[in-house]
């Protein structure tokens, strides 16, 4: 790591004000071979922060310099000329696009305007071989892939350019364990060419891995940048959320009590559909928390939307405690019919309705059922439940006629699991619970399982943050290649297992 | 909430109040005889057709679709109104049920067809206003078929009142129109469905019953506005309203009822419908040649969803916190 005396990037007093100041005068530089860290609580200001110096918002005030030069980006495109490149949380592909396309988007290779498809697809092939993605097609269309592996060929797109520097916002939120591990060998990579990174993560574990210095925001102000060596996780967590100390209480809390009974909520029995969901027999029983961990693209997901009938099982049976329905449902109508919810991976794509209020969203799972009287709407009931449950869930916004869309990632999640409180059901799916949320939004959904396994409920939580599933669940089972090869219960659960088992039938596979 | 949710409505209309009264203020001062009792009956007669046709479309925009056959649905069930008091001496109310159940059935084959199969409304519906168009010609033969008295009392103001029948059956679907778009378990579902289909979907709604009940009302209004015209002209002509789908698209655009769904109020497009009214009878009024009136009533849509974006684009501004 070289300590260049001038700093690469530097920042002073950066303002960004909306309605409301959002970033307040925020002092900010970035060393050449740097990977400098933000974090802060959602809200905090990192991506407001990371997005002015992309040049995706205009600053309201304060001074950037950038290799000792005054910087002011006007849009994105003006700040990677100079070699400014950001990998937005939010996944910024062509979803009906190849890969090979998208990864080439800004820089066809062409002759008179016509693309020359052989270049095209090498040039690609050599960006993905680079970053070792090895088994993604050029040609796939970029919807086919899962979010995963989205979001790594858009890290691939941004890598390929000149960067000096590269700033990621929540990169590895849908990553796999190997995926972050190949991430992280790149970074370490361009770290030694000089690049500086900022490196936005929840995931504090990964930062003091990672970065060289942190910088933590809190409401839109700095309040501290230190090594990264001095800084313990439990220290970051103090500087972060003035929930410091719940933190601390809930992480020491490793052995949970468990509430299951003995007693069937839901039976699944050979439930299959393509090569994604292979066989799956399993029981869940009366609040029982089962964590399904497994590699990105093993199948959680899929088995997830099966059992709530988002996509349809080839065959098997899918049974809910006090139902002689066997058959997997065919449309979540009838999953919910039978008590089952669902928060899925992607809130944004199928949890919520962006541009409608707070209200809307929370309630659009009852208003056939609580909220109406022949048809119509009961406005004041409507209100009234919509800010109960939301609250209940401590979610922060002015009004509840606040478009969703203007919420933090960590309140929308909230909204999505209160428009599911409100419905109720006897089985949740979680899909991704706590994926790009802060700390203190996914301690009070840790929270919420604990109150849901309390009343009875039982839950299927699919995780790829193995930490997360070892603090809050009873039986973990593990994916693999479609397969659920094995369940192991808390006394007897340990990584080395876990991962053994994630990975076994892709060894066969590799075998035969 | 409840004061802010009022006073955003008052917004909503007191921009397209504010364009009406600019316009009406521009034709009176232009023209003598337009800011005149007479002028306010004419307009009111000449509305009921276009109004009816607005509202079934603000549902269809809202839930995201299109429907383009609404013309000629609409000649198709006046059509066959004709013809059956005509031809088959059946009485008024009984060829009113037929056009309505005619002008039901295509918004239903549009509708699940679309749903059914997952193929855009555009298309389907592209197809549909060939389809009844032809079905119109073949009805009556390519004739038109002269009714008279026993339809035109519809179109005629009533005495004492000066409305028309047909102008009140007009006002009531906008007013119930826009009750169930914003008051029912059906309207939300409709601008959920518009906003993000998947969403609906995961949150377990069906939603194909809610966008095919949409193209089947919309049907009804064409029957409706069938008649109303039907009623104006004393004649069933299986030529009637071609193009008229683009001016209800155009009354619900310029009432600000998005073209990509989930956004869309009756009363805006209501609005719509009286902004182009009185664009047409003053512009006549002033002695302005076709060509030159189909111009300006172009710029006004354009200028009308100009606005409509900046208007949004500031919105969001203002609520888009961090």
């Amino acid at each position: 790591m070289s300590l260049d005396a001038q700093p690469l990037f530097a920042a002073t007093g950066l303002t960004k004000r909306y309605a409301v100041t959002v970033l307040d005068s925020v002092d900010f530089d970035l060393r050449q071979g740097e990977i400098h860290a933000l974090i802060g609580a959602n809200g905090a200001g990192k991506t407001t922060l990371s997005k002015i110096i992309a040049g995706l918002t205009p600053k309201s005030s304060g001074t950037m310099k950038f290799d000792g030069q005054a910087y002011c980006p006007k849009t994105k495109k003006s700040a990677e000329a100079v070699g400014i490149q950001i990998v937005q949380q939010e996944l910024n592909l062509v979803a009906s696009l190849s890969v090979a396309e998208n990864l080439m988007l800004s820089r066809m290779p062409h002759r008179f305007g016509v693309i020359n498809r052989s270049q095209l697809h090498q040039q690609a092939r050599v960006a993905l071989d680079r970053f070792g993605l090895k088994d993604i097609q050029t040609d796939t269309v970029t919807r086919s892939l899962g979010v995963g592996q989205r979001q790594m060929v858009e890290i691939a797109a941004a890598l390929d350019r000149q960067c000096r520097i590269l700033i990621l916002d929540e990169p590895t939120a849908a990553l796999s364990a190997n995926e972050t591990q190949a991430l992280f060998n790149w970074l370490g990579r361009l770290r030694t060419q000089g690049v500086g990174m900022i490196y936005i993560s929840h995931r504090l574990d990964e930062v003091s891995q990672m970065a060289d210095r942190i910088t933590v925001l809190r409401d839109g102000k700095k309040v501290a940048t230190h090594d990264a060596a001095d800084l313990t996780t439990d220290a970051m967590v103090d500087l972060m959320s003035s929930e410091a100390s719940l933190t601390r209480e809930f992480n020491t809390k490793k052995t949970r009590k468990s509430r299951q009974e003995n007693q069937a909520a839901l039976k699944v029995d050979a439930l299959s559909r393509g090569r994604f969901v292979r066989d799956v027999s399993f029981t869940l029983k009366k609040g029982e928390r089962l964590g399904v961990a497994g590699v990105v693209g093993s199948g959680r997901t899929e088995l997830l939307r099966c059992l709530f009938g988002a996509d349809i099982a080839d065959s098997g049976s899918v049974q809910l405690a006090g139902s002689d329905v066997t058959t997997p449902p065919r449309h979540p109508y009838e999953a919910v019919a039978r008590r089952m919810a669902m928060v899925t991976e992607d809130r944004k794509e199928s949890g919520l309705l962006l541009s409608q209020p707070v209200r809307v969203n929370a309630t659009l799972a009852s208003m056939r059922e609580k909220l109406s009287a022949a048809g119509i709407i009961l406005f004041g009931k409507e209100r009234r439940l919509a800010a109960e449950q939301c609250e209940a869930m401590e979610t922060r916004y002015t009004s509840i006629e606040q478009s969703v869309g203007t919420l933090s990632g960590g309140n929308q999640q909230k909204v999505v699991i209160a428009k599911w409180l409100m419905r109720d059901a006897d089985v949740f799916l979680f899909d991704e619970p706590t994926r790009g949320i802060d700390v203190a939004a996914r301690i009070r959904i840790y929270r919420l399982f604990d109150a849901l396994t309390d009343a009875g409920k039982s839950l299927i939580i699919v995780s790829s943050d193995l930490e997360e599933l070892y603090e809050v669940c009873d039986r973990i089972a593990v994916m693999s290649n479609g397969q659920m090869v094995t369940s192991y219960e808390r006394n007897e659960w340990s990584e080395d297992k876990i991962m053994q088992a994630a990975f076994s039938e892709y060894v066969k596979k590799e075998a035969t | 909430m409840r004061d802010s949710q009022l006073a955003r409505a008052v917004l909503e209309y007191a921009g397209l109040g504010a364009v009406l009264v600019a316009l009406i203020a521009v034709f009176s001062l232009r023209s003598d005889h337009f800011f005149q009792m007479a002028t306010a009956i004419s307009i009111a007669n000449q509305i009921p057709d276009l109004t009816l046709l607005a509202v079934g479309m603000t549902f269809v925009l809202v839930v995201g679709g299109i429907d383009l056959s609404v013309g000629s649905v609409l000649a198709l069930s006046s059509a066959v109104l004709g013809v059956l008091m005509v031809d088959y001496g059946w009485p008024l109310f009984l060829a009113i049920l037929a056009g309505i159940v005619i002008g039901q059935l295509c918004g239903l084959c549009s509708g699940f067809i679309s749903v059914r199969f997952g193929i855009p409304s555009f298309i389907v519906t592209l197809g549909m206003l060939e389809i009844a168009r032809g079905c119109a010609k073949r009805v009556t033969g390519s004739q038109t078929r002269y009714i008279g008295s026993s339809v035109e009392w519809i179109g005629e103001p009533i005495a004492g009142l000066m409305l028309s029948p047909a102008f009140l059956v007009a006002i009531v679907a906008v007013i119930l129109g826009q009750f169930v778009l914003t008051r029912t378990v059906f309207g939300r579902y409709c601008v959920a469905i518009g906003t993000n289909p998947e969403t609906v979907r995961m949150s377990g709604i069906s939603s194909k019953p809610y966008t095919i009940t949409v193209f089947a009302m919309s049907g009804v209004m064409c029957a409706l506005a069938g008649l109303a015209q039907t009623s104006r002209l004393s004649t069933a002509d299986p030529n009637a309203a071609i193009g008229m789908e683009l001016s209800a698209i155009a009354a619900c655009v310029i009432g600000g009822t998005s073209l990509m769904g989930g956004r869309g109020s009756v009363i805006s497009s209501f609005f719509g419908v009286l902004i182009i009214a009185v664009l047409q009878t003053g512009l006549a009024q002033l002695g302005v040649s076709d060509a030159t009136k189909q111009i300006i009533t172009g710029i006004v849509i354009v200028v009308a969803v100009l606005l409509d974006a900046a208007r949004s684009r500031m919105g969001e501004r203002s609520t888009s916190g961090v």
